[in-house]
């Protein structure tokens, strides 16, 4: 029984960086059909500029405010400067323009920090909190809270503003939206400073226990992308149920079959859930007109 | 200023530039190195490649070796074997390098070495791997300690404390997958039972599950081994504090960098690990032969580099020192002359340890080069 | 006008191949020889992808795996099996083959992107497999390969190899061409971002679309058992994400539907490393530029692109 408590502990908080990755991915993707590889990059963002601007003196709040606002700034400029002169090109062509982009933005983090890893303290204190024989650390609930503020924030956002209409509608029907007079290039530009900001606040929330380094970013991508997938492309509440549930499956996987063959584990049951429901979990049906 | 001394000036000015120097008589020395620089390994080449640079210009400085100067290589393989293949080929085709220093990981050291010995060039590799030496390759050398070393000086530390039951905990890193292989191999020799066997992925954050099944393996146990180098053993110290295991936990030599005990931070309190000199510099006894070179080592790489030494860049400093002293001895740059000089390396001082090459060692270090080190408040503290 | 004989199909083939000749005169050392063999087998894969991205719309996110299983099958069937080097590269374009088989059937028969998550995770476990059972595939620092002998003759050399796989790649661009000049290809091609018209059309398109993924899969495991025989010895990385991720922007950089393109894209992201150390610590960034640069400003590909701006010249 502890047992069980302690990997599901460790699955809920990898699995929450996984879902906010995974948001990232669902916003951009409703506003453009563009998978943005650069998403883990954000993350890297987050921690790296944090744990530097640390360093250099900064407070950690207002540390974590330059970072949060130097993921902002390069999501608006990955989408002024890269996505917006490819417009009109392929679904394609701009997935690897994110590519690119997040080769790009790792090769300057590296010459901007260093190739080293790198640690934050932890927000209030290191000492875990037992729980019926299992153990999990301050920083896990910072993670799991700072998760879910966000995807609360994100639903009234959505729910409750102009704006927020605006990008549903967009998801909803681009050519439509355009037609009611949105401004979608508006809305994809929002789509990556938003993607960014969650990004860089996972960074920063993970940083502690995870530790950094200008590298992280493509693992994250990689198993965001997953995640979004298992939850349905472009559904916000897919995205964070199929980030939790994969690293759910991770943990459970390494601590009651196979740490080696874990992800091997997380990824049949992905792929036994397409085939079952092949929109993902809380996939919408599409209607293909001829 | 008269005329005359001014058009005398510039013609001395001019002389400086290019005229003979006493250092660049002759066209330069080339010296190549493939590393890790960025990728899984950069922990490990980034040092490397640090070390490198700043020793190439020092001796430079120092008016070179056979009065010519020095010039440095370098490629940067991203931790890719076939990359580090092609770059080897790279530097033996059009380069035309005389040697090599490098190769940080063992994949890629494997990889490169087939292109080294048909061109019968020296190769001095930087990875652990106990393949890259054992059968002895004629122009393949290595400078870090193996990692069986590293397991028989962990299991002797056990033996000591009378400690049998070990849970094995490794990254599926190459570091960590080939010291695990060792340490399956070795640990009956010591009377060691290994009554578990986790491991995780590259990039994993939370190893708590792994330890959670290392800590109900059957029979219980007495004390943790981790093989691996990074971020990994950082976060496996932390879980295993989390979790409070209550038993030993060693590391080894691949977290031999101050950067670990930051990033651990309080859990680290009490992890033993086998390393070099280089990380207890300062306690060494001023008898101890290795002390002086260990300590100018550490004190030019930390006041250039602004970050803490680590026993890899020590690798590279070691490989490229036995080489350069080679090249001095054979007084040539012939490829088969530099070879047997290195191969004639004795007591040379190295941050690793004091290293004897032979025709049948291409390694040249024994197991008292390795210390056992413990770590007490927040600082490395030599055992033995 | 070119004259009727020289169909656009012949001309790419014969230009391929008078490359290949004119190189070999022009290169002055091994280690050219090594890239431009880097860059035919890399090709090779890309050209296979292309198919499966040209003609049936899909993306695979794991090819590489399929090159791992060519490659460690020349690897592991001297080792394990008794085989010789060329039966064992034979059972690695079927295993490769088959798999793509079992994986594909079900998977395409969905309509949507299912099938690049499908090979995500093919990829992956491909690689997990071919990484962690050590004894057997000797993990992440790699496995040796035994020297190819082909009727008595040592087959060693960038040079040598520079010609086999030179042909093997010109001999792939002409499968390539003929599949997608064949009826199904056309149709295929014409109708791939609707599935229901094909269907009209009278093709099945769930078939057809396995069939070009089958023979993308082969193509892989080709590139992966020539470039293990090649450098003779191969690592885990050769299945990993980040060359699959490779591969497919060999294939969308050269131009997506173009078999030429996948050759020029493989040809870039090939020759650029080379190109970039100059820049030292920066090449990596300026990497990440030149592609982006790349699909801004030819957003259809290299090939196509460039095609499409020669034909407006033209009169």
């Amino acid at each position: 029984m502890d047992q069980l408590l302690q990997f599901v502990f460790s699955g809920l908080t990898v699995g929450a960086v996984y879902a906010l990755v995974a948001l990232g991915f669902t916003l951009i993707y409703n506003a453009s059909d563009v998978i943005n590889f650069a998403q883990g990059e954000f993350v890297m963002l987050g921690g790296m500029v944090t744990v530097f601007a640390v360093a250099a003196g900064m407070p950690l709040p207002l540390a974590a405010l330059v970072a949060i606002a130097v993921a902002v700034a390069t999501g608006l400029a990955l989408h002024r400067l890269a996505i917006e002169p490819a417009r009109g090109a392929s679904a394609v062509t701009l997935i690897i323009v994110t590519i690119g982009a997040s080769i790009l933005i790792r090769g300057l983090a590296q010459m901007v920090f260093d190739r080293q890893f790198h640690a934050l303290p932890a927000f209030t204190g290191e000492e875990p909190i037992r729980v019926l024989g299992a153990s999990i650390l301050p920083q896990s609930l910072w993670v799991l809270g700072g998760a879910a503020a966000i995807v609360l924030a994100l639903w009234l956002f959505m729910e409750r503003t102009l704006l927020g209409k605006a990008v549903r509608a967009t998801a909803a029907n681009r050519l439509a939206a355009r037609l009611v007079g949105i401004d979608t290039t508006l809305v994809l530009a929002l789509a990556f400073g938003i993607s960014g900001a969650i990004g860089a606040i996972a960074g920063i929330l993970i940083t502690p226990i995870t530790l950094t380094s200008f590298a992280v970013g493509t693992l994250l991508a990689l198993k965001g992308f997953a995640a979004a997938m298992l939850g349905g492309m472009g559904n916000p509440v897919g995205a964070v149920v199929g980030g939790l549930a994969l690293g759910l499956l991770e943990s459970l996987a390494a601590g009651f079959i196979s740490s080696t063959y874990k992800d091997a584990v997380a990824f049949l049951v992905i792929l036994g859930v397409l085939f079952v429901l092949p929109q993902g979990l809380f996939g919408r049906r599409a209607v293909e007109r001829v | 200023m008269s005329r005359r001394l001014f058009a005398a000036l510039l013609v001395g000015a001019a002389a400086l530039t290019f005229g003979p120097s006493p250092a660049g008589a002759q066209a330069p020395i080339r010296i190549g190195a493939v590393l890790s620089v960025t990728g899984p390994a950069s922990f490990l080449g980034d040092p490397e490649a640090r070390t490198l640079r700043l020793y190439i210009d020092r001796i430079n400085q120092a008016g070179g070796v056979l009065g010519r100067r020095l010039e440095l290589v370098l490629y940067d393989d991203g931790g890719d074997a076939n990359r580090a293949r092609t770059f080897a080929t790279r530097l033996v085709e059009d380069d035309r390098v005389v040697a090599m220093v490098g190769g940080t990981t063992t994949g890629t050291t494997m990889a490169m070495i087939p292109v080294f010995e048909e061109a019968r060039i020296p190769f001095i590799s930087l990875a652990g791997g106990i393949e890259i030496i054992e059968p002895v390759k004629p122009f393949t050398f290595k400078t870090p300690h193996t990692d069986k070393m590293a397991c028989e000086k962990i299991f002797e530390d056990l033996r000591k404390r009378g400690l049998t039951r070990v849970g094995l905990i490794s990254g599926t890193g190459g570091f960590g997958a080939s010291m695990r292989t060792q340490c399956l191999r070795v640990a009956p020799a010591f009377g060691i039972t290994i009554v578990a066997d986790e491991r995780y992925g590259p990039g994993d954050t939370d190893m708590t599950p792994q330890l959670t099944r290392i800590r109900n393996a059957p029979g219980g146990v007495q004390a943790v081994v981790n093989a691996d180098f990074g971020q990994g053993p950082a976060i496996v110290t932390r879980n295993f504090a989390q979790l409070g295991l209550g038993v030993p936990l060693y590391q080894s030599h691949g977290v031999a960098s101050r950067s670990f005990i930051e990033l651990a931070g309080p859990a680290a309190e009490g992890v033993r690990l086998p390393a070099a000199a280089l990380l207890v510099a300062e306690q060494l006894p001023d008898s101890d032969p290795q002390k002086r070179v260990v300590m100018e080592y550490k004190q030019l790489y930390e006041s250039t580099q602004n970050q803490p030494v680590s026993t890899f860049g020590g690798h590279a400093y070691d490989g490229l020192m036995i080489l350069i002293e080679a090249i001095r001895r054979a007084g040539s740059t012939d490829g088969v002359r530099i070879r047997d000089a290195v191969r004639q390396t004795r007591g040379f001082i190295g941050t690793g340890g004091v290293v004897n090459m032979s025709e049948t060692d291409h390694m040249g270090l024994d197991l008292s080069a390795f210390r056992m080190i413990e770590i007490r408040n927040g600082t490395w503290r030599l055992l033995d | 006008m070119a004259p009727a004989w020289l169909t656009p199909r012949r001309a790419t083939v014969a230009g391929l191949a008078l490359l290949l000749a004119a190189l070999w005169l022009v290169f002055p050392s091994g280690f050219y020889f090594r890239i431009a063999t880097l860059v035919w087998i890399s090709a090779l894969a890309a050209v296979g992808l292309n198919l499966l991205m040209g003609l049936a719309g899909q993306v695979s996110l794991g090819h590489a795996g399929f090159v791992g299983i060519g490659a460690y099958a020349v690897a592991l069937g001297p080792r394990h099996l008794g085989l010789d080097l060329l039966p064992s590269l034979g059972l690695g374009l079927v295993l490769a083959g088959l798999l793509a088989l079992l994986v594909g059937r079900p998977i395409l028969r969905l309509r949507g992107h299912y099938l690049a998550v499908a090979t995500l995770g093919l990829g992956i476990l491909v690689w997990l497999v071919l990484n962690s059972e050590v004894a057997i595939t000797g993990g992440p620092d790699g496995i040796q390969v035994q020297r190819l002998v082909l009727v008595g003759w040592r087959v060693a050399g960038a040079e040598t190899w520079y010609w086999i796989t030179g042909l093997a790649l010109v001999l792939g661009v002409l499968v390539a061409l003929n599949l997608e000049e064949s009826p199904t290809g056309r149709a295929l091609r014409a109708l791939h971002d609707s599935e229901v018209a094909a269907a009209v059309a009278g093709i099945d398109v769930a078939r057809a679309k396995l069939a070009v993924f089958v023979i993308a899969a082969v193509y892989a495991a080709l590139a992966g058992g020539l470039l293990a025989l090649f450098n003779r010895f191969v690592t885990p990385q050769a299945a990993d994400f980040l060359h699959s991720i490779e591969l497919v922007t060999m294939v969308v950089i050269g131009g997506m539907g173009s078999s030429l393109g996948a050759v020029v894209g493989a040809a870039v992201l090939t020759i650029l490393p080379q190109a970039l150390t100059v820049f030292h610590d920066y090449e990596h960034a300026v990497l990440g530029l030149t592609i982006i640069l790349f699909m801004i400003f030819l957003r259809q590909g290299i090939v196509p692109s460039l095609a499409a701006l020669l034909a407006r010249r033209a009169p």
